[in-house]
């Protein structure tokens, strides 16, 4: 190994020469938008007429993973087809320096005048530290964290309450299971996942009272080895009904179908996976949600900081429902869809006790989507079976 | 620990060359330009084929040269990224490269870097209120010593028990992440990251600035610095000579009195020193907090840069910066051509096959065999009888 690397001084003229001519070839430049001291108000420069509006996606994973990179990158293909615009998309950008430069590298190679940075740990800092260097660039950031007055104007949020979809595919699971015991496999135990559990937990059991979900955390995002070891596991403690907060469900789909179960699919549509046991799922609707932000950039019209929805609005869909799905649950499913869409229904109101018999929303006390303690979620709601490891 | 063939004549009695080198390295090592040749041609014949594969993909291979030219090293902003992207892989890269010099394949950066991490966020915590530079010391201080703990451990594994330096740092770094992940999803979680759990920020006050006219932080720096200092340190320093005797030959460092135990465990500890700066740096200079974001794969793309440079700390920055502009270049590529983006990483894969590769071809061609010869007459004979 000693001498072995005694070589390697070769490689320092040969790359420095790469390296050199590379830095010399280019013209040194300041970066071209130099960040003004005082922040204008986000006025998206209106496109001119024969050029057209670059926007520009970051995913942090496969923009085909048949999860929440491939919701976003429908909605990048929907905003592709208005005429007019020319989409850049780039995937498997870690949550590191990297998406800064890929943001910046967006903006000042490839002139995008709106960035959609989708992954949540994208917003802080590194979102951030972009939409105060480029102050004309707007950044919409998908996971609802911005704070008006602490967060740079030309930054703004959105995320939706899908937890409402996850309470409908709750019923149609409930009804639809033999044993009364449902799955969920979930990545980590924070708030918005919690969410999801507790929705659909308390959709299946509106419906069948009897119904439990037991629920394995795995630990990250995307652990593929995992969530198929929990997905048979939970298949053989005779769970008949599977659905997820990952960010890629396919291997869980596809072990599902593979043991024989049902699955409610979570972020896009999965049902080509598993044709015979996929019920429904809870799904982003960005096509929609993306097209609109891109409108209202190009009217020059001020956007919103924040921006949140449920079915209502149209940020949350749910897949067709599967051939297993019976009439009485579609109906059932149906009406809470448009109860929910209406406002009549609530998901969380009390009584509701947690799964340690504590009493977390009290009689009387009636939890609207929009209520900021749901963000702060740390129970499990009765009939799930599992705990939040600590 | 075996000698590579180098080039001899031939002995006339035998008819085969002499069982070791009668020619000082420099010399026998060929000409130095064969040593510029070489990595030059490696580099283009890797390129070709990539060129092959992106012809495949139906992407002209000139316009993708091109276009990662300029994503790479082609602008100002671009070379900048570059080498925003190659100053935690120089300090990773040494993770591999120290320990490399007494024979050992450490490759147990990845943990390295998220324990630094983990032990910088630690520091953070405790002098919340402290001056930033106090701060930031004490952050970089226990860090470097976290990390250095962390492969300290694999060294002493491999010097008191005999445990496998590569499968023991390969497995310690999923400990490490595990270990992360516990902490800072718990003990030091800071109660305002709901849904992405991180420890206390340290403040923007305390970050880790940019260099001064540039868009670069300062963790270049000490990337740089540290792979000058262990080049100096394996070059020339007694240090860094016996522990590279102890890479060529165990027993005769043994004979000679050194100790072998001591060189191993230092060397590990500093390679991991290095691994917990960038850990330092990762939490100080960008994410201002230990999350679970800053675990993105650079302890193992270290290995990939410490193996191309041939273990030499001095390498390991030239190869860095050109590892950070190829990944700096496949967004591009993405954007432009639409190619996936595990482009870069077939890249990655030819570049490594092909200069491994290219070793063998290192005195291949110039056989100083006829001029030398008559400069050392008189211990052909004694070679030949030991042979």
């Amino acid at each position: 190994m000693v001498h072995f690397a005694s070589r390697a001084i070769g490689w320092v003229p040969a790359t420095l020469t790469f390296v050199l001519l590379g830095a010399c070839g280019g013209k040194p430049a300041e970066p071209t938008a130099e960040p003004s001291a005082t922040p204008s108000e986000p006025t998206a420069a209106a496109p001119e007429p024969d050029k057209p509006l670059v926007v520009g996606f970051v995913y942090v994973g496969p923009k085909d993973d048949y999860g929440y990179n491939q919701a976003h990158a429908e909605g990048a293909a929907a905003v592709a087809k208005l005429p007019g615009v020319k989409v850049r998309e780039e995937e498997n950008v870690p949550e590191t320096i990297a998406v800064q430069k890929t943001i910046e590298s967006m903006v000042e190679l490839d002139g995008a005048a709106l960035v959609f940075p989708t992954s949540f740990g994208y917003f802080d800092p590194h979102l951030i530290k972009m939409a105060e260097k480029f102050p004309n660039v707007p950044f919409f950031h998908c996971g609802g964290l911005y704070q008006e007055g602490k967060h740079p104007k030309n930054a703004g949020s959105y995320f939706g309450y899908i937890d409402e979809a996850q309470y409908i595919a709750g019923i149609v699971a409930g009804l639809t299971s033999k044993t009364g015991k449902l799955g969920f496999i979930a990545a980590k135990p924070i708030p918005q996942v919690l969410r999801n559990i507790n929705a659909f937990t308390l959709g299946a059991r509106s419906a069948n009272p009897k119904a439990t979900t037991s629920v394995v955390f795995t630990g990250d995002w995307s652990l593929p080895i995992k969530e198929a070891e929990a997905a048979n596991s939970l298949a053989d403690q005779g769970v008949d009904v599977l659905t997820m907060h990952v960010d890629s469900p396919k291997v869980i789909v596809e072990t599902a179908e593979k043991r024989g179960i049902f699955v409610s699919g979570y972020h896009a549509n999965q049902s080509t996976l598993a044709p015979k046991g996929y019920l429904t799922g809870a799904e982003w609707n960005w096509p929609k949600i993306y097209t609109d932000y891109v409108g209202m950039v190009r009217e020059a019209k001020s956007h919103p900081h924040l921006l949140r929805g449920g079915l209502k609005e149209g940020f949350v869909k749910l897949s067709p429902y599967g051939p297993a799905v019976g009439e009485d649950a579609k109906a059932k499913a149906e009406a809470a869809k448009a109860a929910l869409t209406d406002g009549s229904l609530v998901i969380y109101k009390g009584p509701l006790e947690d799964n340690t018999g504590k009493v977390v929303i009290p009689e009387g006390t009636s939890r609207p989507q929009t209520d900021i303690e749901l963000e702060k979620m740390d129970y499990l709601v009765e009939g799930v079976v599992g705990k939040i490891p600590s | 620990m075996t000698t590579t063939s180098i080039p001899a004549a031939q002995s006339p009695v035998t008819g085969r060359g002499p069982r070791f080198s009668r020619w000082p390295r420099a010399v026998s090592a060929g000409p130095r330009w064969e040593q510029v040749l070489v990595p030059a041609l490696a580099c283009a014949l890797s390129l070709l084929l990539f060129g092959v594969f992106v012809a495949l993909a139906g992407v002209n291979p000139l316009d993708v040269y091109r276009e990662m030219y300029r994503g790479a090293f082609g602008t100002w902003f671009s070379f900048q990224n570059s080498l925003v992207r190659a100053a935690p892989l120089m300090l990773t890269a040494l993770c591999t490269a120290l320990p490399a010099h007494l024979g050992l394949i450490v490759i147990g950066g990845e943990g390295a870097l998220v324990i630094g991490a983990l032990g910088a966020a630690f520091a953070a915590t405790l002098l919340g209120d402290a001056s930033p530079f106090a701060l930031l010391t004490a952050m970089a201080l226990l860090g470097a010593l976290s990390g250095a703990g962390w492969l300290g451990m694999v060294g002493a594994l491999r010097s008191l028990r005999g445990v496998n330096e590569t499968i023991s740092s390969l497995l310690l770094n999923y400990v490490a992440i595990s270990v992360f992940k516990q902490l800072v999803e718990g003990p030091l979680r800071d109660p305002a990251s709901l849904n992405k759990p991180s420890t206390v920020p340290i403040g923007d006050a305390n970050m880790l600035g940019n260099l001064p006219g540039m868009d670069v932080h300062y963790g270049l720096v000490y990337g740089l610095c540290a792979c000058v200092l262990g080049f100096a340190l394996m070059r020339r320093t007694v240090f860094g000579f016996s522990a590279r005797m102890v890479g060529g030959n165990v027993r005769a460092a043994l004979l000679s009195g050194i100790s072998v135990h001591s060189r191993i465990v230092i060397t590990c500890a500093l390679a991991g020193a290095a691994g917990g700066l960038a850990g330092m740096i990762e939490v100080a200079a960008v994410h201002g907090s230990a999350n679970a974001s800053l675990i993105a794969g650079y302890g193992y793309a270290g290995i990939l840069v410490a193996f191309l440079a041939r273990q030499n700390p001095l390498a390991v920055i030239p190869i860095a910066l050109l590892l950070g502009g190829i990944n700096a270049s496949g967004g591009l590529l993405q954007r432009s051509f639409e190619l996936p983006d595990a482009t870069v990483n077939v890249l990655q894969g030819i570049l490594f096959v092909v200069i491994l590769g290219s070793e063998t071809l290192y005195g291949r061609w110039f056989k100083p065999a006829a001029s030398p010869a008559p400069a050392l007459p008189k211990i052909e004979p004694v070679l030949g009888e030991v042979a």
